[in-house]
């Protein structure tokens, strides 16, 4: 591992100086991805700016009833919170599906949207990467990726974000707050991560030196009714093959209002708006379901070996929106 | 380690461990680890190193009361936080209930996962009297936790590995601690009463 320096931030436009200070300096939250990808040589930052003893760390209900999530807030406080469990119980879960109690004490919210790909070939120095190192190649095309995007992905790059948080955050329409050194900024997460295209090695529109400072949900009525279902190699402590979060008000048989969103699918938390389209305003039966599963993953580019993706989504979006629609009716009754 | 250039990044710091209540006060260069700073500076060698990538649990402690992975915890970055290893969870002679139910029960074949597995036992159990949900919780949105059932206790110690299978007795063990700590804290409550 290459030397660094290291600097406690105790407030943020602090934080934000000392890294402006060293264009190789990184930002340190729980060091979860971080720590473990300067182990392997993948980041190498000369400085960490640590940014955990922030007054970031606060949850509190917005006055439009939303949420606000300070950016230092554990994994494990954001999943407990009981504003959260009531108002976006699917974020609760997500957060829940994700890593094991020990990293989820260690990993904040800011970093965990951060985070970055899993892909084997990213992680290994050894092998050809744009994401790691533009214009190198994509090992994983021709490779091993049977647990790689089939949605919005490039010929340069095929790989996955591993955040199981952000898919129930895009479902709900977050958005990411920032501080930089011109001022403070905000992007709403349906705009955060770029697309693949031909610069991987781009992941966010974050501006260069910006620190995450927290993320606020908008008010939703249909999250109360909303849930997370992750599909994955083992049953606990693995990243997903495949995930949704959805949200669904049904009155008398009929979609009034619908949120979807899939996990492990593409380079970004992938906001299903052909699905919600198709849905809103139509039946809430099974066959209608499958069927807006089917309008979202039309787009759908599967590699040799991860063509299960596609049926994997559908069968879960007619799964969990059948079990809302039961929820949901069963309660009205 | 070469000494540091003048103007350039210092490397290095100077911290304070506070380790199972003592203040050890070391120089670490900023690479280490929380896991190698125990185990190589302090003597600390209950702490265990198994993947060294977050994945297996074995390096499992406590900071400030919460369970960590010390292999991906910067030492520098634990500077004046409060740190529990295997070897501070017992009151003298007297094993923490967590323990003693480990043995009993034979929560473990080779022992090597057990300190990780034990911190996060103890932790779980905390969580859990907290009414921290899991994901292997129903209702998320009820205040209290469902029983600490196997199901539960299976979810809650994922992320600690046992490559000798002993999960079965793992899983019997941190359910009678959670038990004995459970009807503990009730006599307490009941003594105060």
């Amino acid at each position: 591992m290459r030397e660094f320096g290291y600097e406690r931030a105790h407030d943020v436009a602090g934080a934000v100086a000392l890294l402006g200070a060293d264009p190789e300096a990184r930002y340190l939250g729980g060091g979860t991805n971080l720590v473990d990808l300067m182990k392997s040589g993948v980041e190498r930052p000369a400085l960490l700016v640590d940014v955990r003893e922030l007054p970031l760390d606060g949850i509190e209900v917005t006055a439009d009833g939303g949420l606000r999530v300070g950016a230092t807030v554990t994994n494990s406080d954001l999943a407990a919170h009981p504003e959260v469990r009531r108002r976006y119980p699917a974020l609760t879960q997500a957060v829940l599906a994700g890593a094991s109690g020990q990293l989820r004490n260690m990993a904040t919210v800011g970093g965990n949207l951060l985070q970055r790909t899993r892909c084997g070939y990213f992680t290994d120095t050894a092998r050809s990467c744009n994401k790691r190192v533009p214009g190198s190649g994509c090992s994983a095309h021709d490779g091993e990726h049977h647990n790689h995007a089939i949605l919005g992905a490039s010929a340069h790059c095929v790989a996955t974000h591993p955040s199981d948080m952000a898919v129930a955050l895009a479902a709900f329409d977050a958005v990411i707050s920032y501080e930089t050194a011109d001022g403070p900024g905000e992007t709403p997460l349906a705009d955060f991560y770029l697309p693949v295209g031909d610069t991987p090695h781009r992941e966010t529109a974050l501006p260069p030196g910006a620190l995450i400072t927290g993320i606020t949900l908008p008010p939703a009525p249909v999250a109360a009714h909303s849930r997370y279902r992750k599909v994955r190699e083992r049953a606990s402590y693995a990243f997903a093959i495949g995930s949704i979060a959805a949200a669904l008000d049904v009155e008398d048989g009929v979609v009034r209002d619908v949120r979807l969103a899939y996990g492990a699918v593409a380079s970004r938390p992938w906001r299903a708006r052909a699905a919600e389209a198709a849905l809103t305003g139509g039946p809430a039966t099974a066959t209608a379901f499958a069927a807006a599963a089917d309008a979202e993953l039309a787009a759908a580019e599967p590699l040799s070996d991860n063509g299960y993706k596609v049926p994997l989504l559908r069968n879960l979006t007619v799964a969990l929106l059948s079990e809302l629609t039961e929820a949901t009716e069963g309660a009205a009754r | 380690m070469a000494p540091p250039t003048p103007g350039a990044t210092t490397t290095s710091s100077g911290i304070t461990l506070n380790v199972n209540g003592e203040k050890h006060t070391l120089p670490v260069d900023h690479r280490t680890t929380l896991l190698d700073a125990l185990r190589e500076r302090l003597d600390l060698t209950g702490t265990k190193k198994g993947c060294d990538q977050g994945q297996c649990g074995a390096c499992t402690v406590l900071v400030d009361g919460r369970r960590s992975l010390s292999c991906l915890q910067l030492a520098v970055a634990a500077d004046g936080r409060e740190i529990t290893t295997i070897e501070g969870v017992a009151d003298g002679d007297r094993l923490h209930p967590v323990q003693q139910a480990f043995l009993d029960l034979d929560g473990y074949q080779c022992g090597y996962c057990t300190p990780g597995q034990i911190c996060s036992a103890i932790a779980v159990i905390e969580e859990h009297a907290a009414g921290w949900p899991s994901a292997a919780t129903a209702d998320v949105g009820a205040e209290a936790a469902p029983p600490l059932d196997p199901d539960e206790i299976r979810e809650r110690m994922s992320g600690n590995l046992c490559r000798c299978g002993a999960y079965v007795s793992i899983v019997r063990a941190v359910a009678r601690a959670a038990e004995e700590m459970q009807a503990d804290d009730a006599a307490v409550k009941e003594a105060a009463a």
